[in-house]
């Protein structure tokens, strides 16, 4: 697995489970669960910043932008425009022109709103953002943001924070053999096995945050993701053995007794 | 030096005539390094903190990077507990 890279817009990341970094009870039980976990990439919001109570700690106190890719996202944003403006704030700090666009389309599923996302993505993707969609499990979705500039795409596995695994392994497939860019599952995941999964179908990484910061134990949790994806893309990369209706023998039947 | 009433982050907030965003800044010990300005909606660049002044009813963003994305949880439990 030494030349098992993932690149995307000339970026190599070391790890395919990226993390996010919500829910958790502390900055403290963030910072573990994201070294357990293995990741080099960790998702922050963007937020306005507190400027009555500045004795709040900082997320980036504890998550060291020099040892991790900080993936800024637009999560909450619910028109292309407010996805613009924060993807924009988020280049302007500093950090890193990487932008996790999420443009939600409803407040209950989460789902995201495909279209917006595909107009901000236009006008980030020009403004020279390397712009990362979250989008829904649809393969003509997934196309047109390629199209238009978007280096990977990140179809949901199942509405964000559900746990509910990846629905639509077929989608998946299809978008992985027609969008011919990184594929990066991302939300919905909710164990060890739905990432493993992702990583058997031959998706490149996934992005998780719920399924870890959520868990009874979120530090055994994070180490449990870590295995799911080496296993899985372990056994992408080994080939699986096809389905079959009947039995195999695995033994050889010549040189039994009685015959 | 006289006062002006700006809307910094949603809220009403009396500075200095004038101010530079890096003033204002300082004046709020915020560290720019991790910072993003919108001044009316439009991104600053940083290399123009300095020389960008602040004008009476101007509205201000001043965002960072903060933990997480969504924080609403799913209603329906189909499998697992917490």
């Amino acid at each position: 697995m030494t030349d098992d890279r993932l690149i995307i817009a000339g970026i190599e990341f070391q790890s395919r489970l990226w993390v996010g970094t919500g829910k958790y009870k502390d900055f403290a039980e963030t910072k573990k669960a994201i070294e357990v976990s293995g990741t080099d990439v960790v998702t922050v919001s963007v937020r306005r910043v507190n400027i009555i109570d500045k004795s709040k700690e900082n997320l980036l106190d504890y998550i060291d932008p020099k040892k991790y890719k900080i993936l800024p996202n637009t999560a909450g944003c619910y028109t292309a425009k407010d996805a613009i403006r924060t993807a924009m704030l988020a280049a302007e700090a500093g950090i890193t022109k990487l932008v996790k666009l999420e443009v939600i389309g409803d407040d209950r599923t989460l789902f995201p709103d495909n279209e917006a996302t595909l107009e901000a993505a236009r006008v980030l993707v020009k403004e020279g953002l390397i712009v990362l969609p979250y989008t829904s499990d649809d393969p003509i979705m997934a196309k047109k943001l390629v199209d238009i500039g978007c280096p990977a795409v990140m179809p949901l596995a199942a509405p964000i924070g559900s746990g509910l695994g990846i629905r639509n392994p077929y989608n998946i497939r299809i978008i992985m053999e027609t969008a011919k860019v990184p594929i990066i599952v991302d939300a919905g995941v909710g164990t060890a096995s739905d990432v493993a999964l992702a990583m058997e179908l031959g998706c490149d990484a996934v992005l998780l945050n719920t399924a870890i910061a959520g868990a009874k134990d979120p530090i055994a949790m994070a180490e449990a993701m870590k295995y799911g994806v080496l296993g899985g893309r372990l056994a992408y990369k080994a080939g699986r053995i096809p389905k079959k209706l009947y039995a195999t023998a695995s033994s050889p039947l010549e040189g039994m007794i009685g015959n | 030096m006289n006062n002006m009433i700006i809307t910094l982050n949603g809220e009403k907030k009396e500075v200095h005539d004038g101010i530079s965003i890096t003033g204002l800044l300082e004046f709020l010990k915020i560290q720019h390094q991790r910072v993003a300005v919108e001044l009316n909606m439009e991104v600053v660049r940083k290399d123009k903190f300095d020389v960008t002044a602040i004008h009476e009813g101007d509205s201000l963003e001043v965002v960072s990077f903060m933990a997480g994305g969504v924080d609403r949880g799913p209603e329906l439990t189909i499998q697992g507990s917490r």
